[in-house]
């Protein structure tokens, strides 16, 4: 999933200038990380009419991402979007960008930061688990992934610089080289990681664009 | 036997060599490192020329080998894989050699978050393992990493890499020495050592896969200056063991600068009596000026 936060309310008022809008949220990643369902695309209109700023209506997409299903479901909203100039969309970045292909005489802003790629670990809690890096290394170390979860992308062991589990980064995040020995060691696995990683192919990560 | 370096020479003739940090300045006045390196001309067998040592920006590694080179004093190059690709690290190693540095130093290098551009965006496209295999493979099959053939010269250089005997976890630090090791490495400079006795145990382990007999190790010594730095040790720097006993000597001294570097020579002492160990790396971090007298003290010798 796509994890994202809300920017911070006041950068929103300053770019949105009291001119009306209209507010686009998504149904997947952005309802499931709480920063753009309906609930909170409702309440983002509340803030903002309280602000008085107009809102001209909404629209909850299924999902953002989807050029085709957007012109759809962005027909019946005609009416709102006519006299409006600003549409703020609440999506990870690949959703900003596919709505803004269907306006490009509107601005279209982003009400998101987008920050990872990860997993819903409790409710409230997401955590890293890929940087689409383009060549899936996850079957060498036990399913856990270095390249995304290490903050040095380390591909022969670990740094020497976690304490107790936890990365010298931040004591916010696990050292995930421990957690590889560890689950390595529980399934008889850990000669698997005497193999001497070669560098990585980053032009596997450098496409732009597939086609099936 | 025709060394590459000095330190090799000292290292293959099984003598106990001693290398030395220097910092280059926080600016582009050569004169800060040339007189650094002067005051410790005859101290250490070589001298690493940090690359900059916890992201924080200083005058180059390879600028500051130049300038030691120009004083016909030998630099161990430190290379880091945080600011440069793949590209720029064998370009820079190609450069180095051309210019005459024989010792380098292969680093993964400190996070950006602990230095002075926090904001920076870290490289990290190899680790210091694959640093090391990439050099070794220009040096001695005439190839970039790309497979491409070098077609003007190899670099011919002595690899260093470092290990950390207090790392979290203990088995794969000991994985990482034997990679480093498999890779090329061919002498390693350990983390700072307080705990002696942690650091015996990691030896035996080494002992015991034979890795002292096909790599050279020199033992980290950084004295204490100040209760303070023994308290930054302890508590703060990532990967670093400062045993409870020499915090509360450091805690309890008249003399804190005194009693740090009466463990340092203890240490030292200990250090050499250990098999497995040929060397001794100082790091004196804002106290470079001990270092003649300590390795006068420790009864080290360097063949310069």
């Amino acid at each position: 999933m796509i994890i994202t936060k809300q920017k911070n309310f006041d950068d929103l008022l300053r770019i949105l200038e009291n001119d009306p809008v209209f507010l686009i949220g998504c149904s997947e990643c952005a309802t499931l990380c709480h920063t753009g369902g309906k609930d909170e695309i409702l309440a983002m209109k509340e803030a903002l009419e309280k602000r008085k700023i107009p809102v001209s209506g909404y629209v909850v997409l299924d999902p953002a991402c989807h050029l085709q299903n957007n012109k759809r479901m962005l027909k019946e909203y005609a009416k709102e979007l006519e006299n409006i100039n600003k549409i703020l969309v609440f999506s990870c970045g690949n959703g900003v960008q596919t709505i803004a292909e269907l306006f490009t005489e509107k601005e279209v802003l982003t009400g998101t930061d987008t920050l990872f790629l990860g997993e819903i670990s409790h409710v409230n809690e997401f955590k890293k688990r890929c940087t689409l890096c383009g060549e899936c290394l996850l079957d060498l170390f036990g399913g856990l992934c270095p390249v995304s979860q290490c903050p040095k992308s380390m591909l022969n062991g670990p740094c020497g610089g976690s304490f107790q589990g936890l990365c010298e980064i931040s004591p916010q995040v696990e050292c995930v080289w421990d957690r590889i020995y560890q689950v390595l060691k529980k399934q008889g696995n850990l000669q698997t990681l005497s193999v001497i990683q070669k560098p990585k192919d980053w032009s596997k990560a450098g496409e732009m664009k597939r086609r099936i | 036997m025709n060394y590459r370096s000095n330190l090799e020479k000292c290292l293959s003739e099984r003598q106990f060599a001693i290398t030395a940090e220097i910092g280059p300045p926080k600016g582009s006045d050569a004169k800060k490192i040339r007189d650094k390196a002067e005051f410790l001309r005859g101290s250490a067998d070589a001298f690493n020329i940090t690359d900059n040592q916890t992201a924080v920006v200083r005058m180059s590694s390879f600028a500051g080998c130049v300038i030691l080179l120009q004083m016909n004093m030998e630099p161990i190059m430190q290379m880091t894989c945080r600011d440069r690709n793949r590209i720029g690290l064998q370009s820079d190693v190609l450069g180095a050699a051309a210019l005459g540095v024989r010792n380098i130093l292969c680093l993964t290098g400190d996070h950006q978050s602990f230095g002075n551009h926090p904001a920076a965006k870290g490289v990290f496209d190899i680790d210091s393992i694959q640093l090391l295999q990439i050099i070794k493979n220009m040096q001695d099959a005439g190839i970039f990493q790309s497979g491409d053939p070098l077609l003007a010269g190899r670099p011919s250089v002595y690899l260093g890499a470092a290990a950390n005997p207090y790392a979290d976890p203990f088995e794969a630090q000991v994985d990482r020495l034997w990679k480093k090791i498999d890779v090329g490495a061919e002498f390693i400079q350990t983390q700072s050592i307080y705990n002696v006795e942690k650091f015996s145990r990691w030896m035996d382990d080494v002992r015991s896969q034979g890795l002292d007999k096909r790599v050279h190790i020199l033992a980290g010594i950084t004295p204490l200056k100040s209760v303070k730095m023994a308290e930054r040790m302890k508590f703060h720097v990532p990967g670093t063991d400062v045993p409870d006993v020499v915090f509360q000597r450091m805690k309890n001294a008249i003399d804190p600068e005194k009693e740090g570097y009466a463990i340092a020579l203890e240490t030292i002492r200990e250090l050499k009596l250990l098999s497995g160990i040929h060397g001794i790396h100082i790091t004196a971090l804002f106290w470079e000026e001990i270092i003649p007298v300590l390795v006068k003290d420790a009864g080290l010798t360097t063949r310069i």
